[in-house]
């Protein structure tokens, strides 16, 4: 990265506006958690519904920041050599064969030319750890509830000393600890010991002031009006029963792809055109067609209506 | 810190110096008491968080010591609650009067009971109640708030306690069971001589010896057994076997890695936590406390949807095995039944229904419950005969040859009905 990093902000208004600078806009209660992290250099677990913004705000800080983002996706089956490092044994193979060819072989000679750090591959663990003072970067540990309780078991050790030891090499530690943040779509119960290691903040969906913000930000150049009336459709969306409510980034989504569509308002059969871009379940997008769809459209534009 | 911002703090935290840290560990204490799982050094963290963010507004104080405090998202009613009942500025001298004085009354005009208010005011008032006077709005009303319909009964439930031998009997079972489809592949790895080739273990020991020697290493992957999720009917009509489904799940939960345990009647309890007592007896009294619907009617489908919506993406991750025990006869309509088993089939591995009416020897899928549900199960699996725990470990026993396809079932009612 070619921009020079930046230190941490000093209150809760600089952290706020941080975020605002990079295009999140971003509630009070999220910028007193973000900032407590950094001062304290806690890492920061994120929960919420999928497609809130957890991630961007990692995005966002690495940018604000001006500080290498490392991410870390999570999957079943995530093991200690594609998290944390892996030597590369072909390498070291052909090493062995060329010290034997060369004949007169030290053994410890031996050792220290094959698990040397040349053949040492880092991952995004490791990688994490080599921030120098002050630049230390962004860890991003992504849906961490789709990986299994020994990684997070193993994660304990690294959120508490911030080092690695690899056996051959001895221990890693950081010069300065990353700024770790954690996500989770709540697939899984995270275990209390972790938690208790970070701060914690449900992010919730936003507003109709804040979603609005967020559309004009994201989606500058879609007409004022249908952006009042896609947020305002959406916040009422989630107020149905739905198996999946709808996101920001899905908010996002639809106001720029009526936006695309050169809409400059929403009509009944544009959001039963569109709606597969807000629902995912087949159930959820039966029901807001059979008609539910059409009496929030009334209401949001009644209330719209009522407020000019 | 400005003037202007001291107006919107407590007194206590304005005005004098040092008493903050006091503050915050009465704070603590409390919302200890109110259910929130605060320890020592989540105290510690919180005072060094409010000196970090500095004293600023009454909004910046609260989310910080919501961001060390809270860990889970269902606290979050109950902190609010107990930090506008704790740090409430106006009202402090009353608060504070209230805590000390055994005669000061609160007089205040009773509204509506917010989420968790009950139990935080109960936790800051403690060993006061009793200089109170009696509460003008009876426990019953509160009940009624909850009630969906005239056809709700609330009852209490009392087990009889477990013998040495019955839990001794229960654990052998338990042991014993292997459940369908028991284990599933994990991508983690052990050392296996008949297994694939392992490069990390070759240059391990190939290390040991300088190089000299490289042997061939295995490994192959390891087989763990899946989160099992468990639905269980309490309704009036399944209670006789109440009590051992109860002593079986506390069982599974101690034997196995990964167990929820939801119950329903006419609305749905996770008794995970509840379960994890060590003592069977303890557990049992603290799922009886928890449940409020013992014994009353049935409503599956309403129970099912809430599983769905609020639970499934929650703890069917990781190829979770549902075990349905309910005797599939609902009360309400079965509109939407159908509709909420084909979903949970869909979100987990395996959909199991233990059903305990197959004892009897003439039953058919007729009940209109049993026939919207059992499309959607994997496995349709009988109780002959539930009189102990071994029992039901025999019906879920996948080395029990009994045909399990639901469609049998299904076969036999329409070949009847015809």
């Amino acid at each position: 990265m070619t921009e020079a990093a930046r230190p941490v902000p000093g209150s809760i208004d600089e952290t706020m506006e941080m975020l605002t600078g990079a295009d999140y806009v971003a509630d009070r209660a999220l910028a007193t958690v973000l900032f407590l992290s950094l001062r304290m250099q806690r890492p920061l677990f994120l929960e919420g519904e999928a497609g809130v913004g957890k991630t961007e705000i990692a995005k966002v800080l690495a940018s604000g920041l001006g500080r290498r983002l490392i991410r870390l996706q999570c999957y079943e089956g995530l093991d200690v050599s594609s998290a944390v490092y892996e030597w590369n044994y072909a390498a070291q193979m052909i090493e062995i064969r060329m010290e034997e060819a060369v004949g007169e072989v030290d053994r410890r000679d031996m050792e220290r030319n094959v698990f040397s750090e040349k053949y040492l591959i880092r991952r995004p663990v490791l990688d994490a750890l080599t921030g120098t003072a002050g630049a230390a970067p962004i860890f991003l540990i992504d849906e961490l509830d789709r990986t299994d309780e020994a990684f997070e078991a193993f994660l304990l050790e690294i959120l508490s000393d911030f080092q690695v030891t690899v056996p051959e090499l001895g221990t890693i530690k950081a010069e300065e600890p990353p700024i770790v943040i954690i996500t989770s779509n709540r697939t899984r119960e995270i275990h209390d010991a972790l938690k208790r290691r970070c701060l914690y903040h449900w992010v919730d969906y936003p507003d109709a002031g804040r979603e609005l913000e967020i559309v004009r930000r994201k989606v500058p150049h879609a007409n004022s009006r249908l952006s009042a009336e896609v947020v305002g459709f959406i916040q009422k969306l989630r107020e149905v029963d739905l198996f999946k409510a709808p996101g920001v980034a899905e908010t996002i989504d639809w106001a720029s792809a009526l936006t695309e569509l050169d809409k400059v308002a929403l009509d009944p059969e544009t959001v039963s055109d569109t709606i597969g871009v807000l629902l995912k379940y087949q159930d959820d997008i039966a029901r807001i067609q059979q008609g539910e769809g059409r009496r929030l459209l009334k209401e949001v534009k009644a209330e719209l209506a009522a407020a000019e | 810190m400005t003037v202007d911002a001291s107006q919107n703090l407590p007194e206590s935290v304005a005005h004098s110096d040092g008493r903050i840290a006091d503050n915050i560990v009465y704070f603590a204490r409390a919302l200890r008491k109110a259910g929130i799982r605060v320890g020592p050094a989540s105290v510690k963290d919180a005072i060094e968080a409010v000196l970090a963010a500095g004293i600023g507004s009454r909004e910046d104080f609260y989310w910080t010591l919501h961001a060390v405090l809270v860990t889970r998202h269902e606290d979050h009613a109950t902190f609010d609650e107990a930090f506008r009942l704790f740090w409430k500025s106006r009202e402090l001298i009353e608060k504070m009067i209230a805590m000390f004085s055994p005669v000061a009354p609160d007089n205040r005009e009773k509204q509506k009971l917010r989420a968790a208010e009950s139990r935080v005011a109960q936790a800051m008032f403690e060993g006061h109640e009793k200089n109170q006077p009696a509460r003008e709005v009876p426990e019953v009303e509160i009940d009624a708030r909850f009630t969906v319909s005239g056809k709700e009964v609330l009852h209490g439930k009392d087990f009889a306690q477990m013998s040495a031998d019955e839990i001794a009997d229960a654990k052998r079972a338990i042991a014993e069971l292997q459940l369908p489809f028991d284990t599933v592949r994990t991508r983690r790895f052990r050392p296996d001589t008949r297994g694939r080739i392992d490069p990390r273990a070759m240059m391990r020991s190939a290390s040991r010896t300088g190089g000299q020697l490289i042997l061939p290493k295995f490994r192959s992957t390891r087989e763990i057994s899946p989160p099992i999720v468990v639905l269980a009917d309490i309704s009036g009509s399944m209670s006789q076997y109440t009590r051992i489904f109860l002593h079986f799940l506390h069982a599974l939960t101690e034997k196995r890695r990964h167990v929820h345990t939801f119950v329903f009647g006419t609305r749905l309890t996770n008794l995970t936590r509840q379960m994890r007592h060590r003592d069977p007896d303890a557990a049992l009294a603290d799922c009886s406390a928890t449940v409020q619907d013992w014994s009353g009617g049935t409503r599956i489908g309403d129970a099912l949807h809430e599983f769905n919506r609020l639970w499934s993406r929650r703890v069917l991750g990781q190829g979770a095995v549902v075990l349905l025990i309910t005797d599939g006869l609902e009360r309400d309509d079965v509109a939407g039944l159908s509709e909420e088993m084909a979903r949970l089939r869909r979100s987990c591995r395996r959909l199991i229904w233990l059903n305990p009416l197959l004892r009897f020897d003439g039953f058919e899928a007729r009940a209109r419950g049993v026939k919207a549900m059992l499309p959607h199960v994997d496995e349709f699996r009988a109780v002959h005969n539930l009189e102990a725990l071994a029992d039901l470990c025999a019906s879920l026993d996948r080395r029990t040859s009994v045909d399990v396809d639901p469609r049998r079932w299904l076969e036999s009612g329409k070949a009847a009905a015809a």
